[in-house]
């Protein structure tokens, strides 16, 4: 079965490397995957879409993805920029960095404290890929031990074992969240 | 190996693992990252390669033109912009009958600024004697640069892969990525009958009667006719050693039955091929015959398409005729329908396909129509 994935973040916060870190993590499992930045130049501090596919079949389609089953919002207040719902398919799930859902089956995770606590910061802003990253694995029944694997892949001594850590607190401290309406 | 790379960075495995010597490159959006990969394998010393420095694209061909003429095994890759400064090397290169393999990141040339795929830049090449190909998915594209060196050097004419930016350039896939001995295995060192060294003076292309032109040009013209057994072997012997068998110049995709069949090329195919799946399930009897070489131009294959309904997908358009594929095809079998889409990039995903192809097989589209039409009328 395909589960297609979209990553709203902001440029810098590291979306693109969330999804190839999930990317990695589901081949370390057996699984196909595709990791798709957003298409075009790299823009510090805009809205960028990352996009994520996962299969137990080979991925053949490259178009980038309009409706997600599981979108991620790595930053609150991209809810007051876009309409995100419109890019999430009927009954999909919906993973924020925020302390409220948004739509019936939302996980929320508190990823830029977990970043702040471990001091993952790059020119003031909370690193928050990896944290999202661990949160996101709970709803794509990713196992954290694939997720770490692919962290220490992708990072290398102090860097990878903070990051390690930031997904695996938040694999365990992402919850079930309902609609708020601070939003 | 089962891995994760982009396709620029599965390229530039695939160049390491065909152990060029030389490189040379200038950077372009959306190719840039397959040269900075390889200057980095040489600066960490996992490729025992020449990494040369040059201004410009047109001294980056120059550069391993003259490598190649030496007996190295060489690559460049461009783009775009990056190709049509390069164009008058593109030529010589080929006229010359230089090995050497070249990935072409497939981006829309300007104006408008646009760093995102279509078709146009790469078929400018179609008339000067390179060998073209183009991938479908990044596992493609890491086998065609290893099978290139092996074609080219065998038929002494250049070989471009042709790669869709973004789509297949910035984007992570499952990649099988061989070992080096099995990789030495099957493409040995090169060898070449010639080698023009320091202190072995020879002109290379100096002038001389008009006969000499036009006889090299008919050998070049035998020796790219001739290539195309030549793909066909890599890619019998290629399948062998490691699996993967694409089919030579075309792939045929569910044509068994098929009454409606689709040509086109590139990283779409897939999504068109998921399209095809899905109206199969219905009971149309659609098949695509996807080209994966432009020149040799697939002629035979085409041919067979005849007495079926042909429709050709275009992401290049020849200005004042028509679709670039289109007007090939059409010159095999006659009057195919062709449609205009993806230029500058824009996005064609599966439900585009599969609306398509439904307006297709009930006779809806025009001979030659711009996708969708809403926004070109």
């Amino acid at each position: 079965m395909l589960t297609e994935v979209m990553i709203l973040s902001f440029g810098g916060q590291g979306g693109v490397t969330a999804a190839r870190i999930l990317a990695l993590a589901a081949v370390n499992e057996g699984m196909f995957a595709q990791a798709i930045p957003q298409f075009g130049a790299e823009r510090r501090g805009s809205l960028v879409r990352s996009y994520l596919r996962l299969s137990d079949q080979p991925i053949r389609r490259h178009s980038s993805i309009k409706k997600a089953d599981v979108l991620a919002i790595f930053a609150e207040k991209i809810l007051k920029i876009v309409e995100v719902r419109e890019f999430l398919r009927d009954g999909g799930i919906t993973v924020l960095n925020a302390k409220h859902g948004i739509a019936e089956k939302s996980y929320c995770v508190d990823a830029a404290g977990i970043a702040l606590s471990l001091n993952l910061v790059a020119a003031g802003w909370p690193i928050v890929n990896t944290a999202m990253a661990g949160a996101m694995a709970k709803p794509l029944e990713i196992s954290i031990e694939s997720v770490i694997n692919a962290i220490n892949s992708t990072f290398s001594g102090e860097l990878a074992r903070i990051n390690a850590r930031a997904a695996e607190i938040a694999y365990r401290e992402v919850k079930k969240c309902q609609a708020g309406s601070s939003t | 190996m089962r891995t994760l790379l982009t396709g620029n960075y599965a390229v530039a495995e695939a160049v390491k693992l065909s152990r060029a010597k030389v490189i040379a490159a200038y950077p372009i959006t959306p190719q840039t990252t397959i040269v900075e990969k390889l200057a980095e394998m040489v600066e960490k010393g996992e490729l025992d390669a020449e990494f040369i420095r040059v201004e410009s694209e047109h001294s980056a061909l120059a550069a391993v033109y003259g490598a190649a003429i030496a007996g190295r095994r060489a690559f460049t890759a461009t783009s775009s912009h990056g190709l049509l400064y390069m164009y008058e090397m593109v030529w010589w290169v080929a006229n010359a009958r230089v090995p050497l393999v070249m990935a072409m990141v497939t981006r829309t040339i300007g104006p408008p600024w646009n760093i995102h795929t279509d078709h146009t830049d790469l078929l400018t090449m179609r008339d000067s004697g390179w060998i073209i190909s183009m991938a479908e998915n990044v596992q493609e594209a890491f086998d065609l640069t290893i099978q290139g060196f092996r074609i080219s050097e065998e038929v002494d004419l250049p070989f471009t892969v042709g790669l869709d930016a973004f789509q297949l350039s910035h984007t992570a896939e499952v990649v099988e990525v061989p070992d080096q001995q099995e990789v030495d295995e099957w493409l040995p060192e090169r060898r070449q009958s010639y080698k023009v060294l320091p202190g072995n003076a020879v002109t290379i292309g100096n002038i001389g009667p008009n006969e000499y032109t036009a006889k090299l040009r008919y050998a070049m013209a035998k020796a790219i006719e001739d290539s195309r057994k030549v793909i066909e072997k890599a890619d019998n012997s290629f399948g062998e050693k490691f699996g993967r068998k694409y089919g030579g110049l075309v792939e045929e995709y569910r044509l068994e039955g098929a009454e409606y069949v689709v040509v086109m090329a590139g990283a779409w195919c897939g999504d068109a091929k998921d399209a095809i799946d899905r109206l199969r399930d219905e009971g149309l009897p659609i098949g695509m015959m996807k080209i994966r070489y432009f020149r040799p131009f697939p002629k035979e294959e085409i041919k067979r398409l005849e007495g079926k309904e042909v429709l050709v997908v275009d992401r290049a358009f020849s200005m004042g005729y028509m679709g670039i594929f289109g007007m090939e095809v059409s010159s095999v079998i006659g009057d195919v329908t062709n449609v205009i889409a993806g230029i500058g990039g824009v996005d064609v995903g599966v439900e585009d396909f599969e609306a398509m192809f439904r307006k297709f097989a009930s006779r809806k589209l025009q001979r030659l129509e711009w996708w969708p039409r809403e926004v070109f009328s």
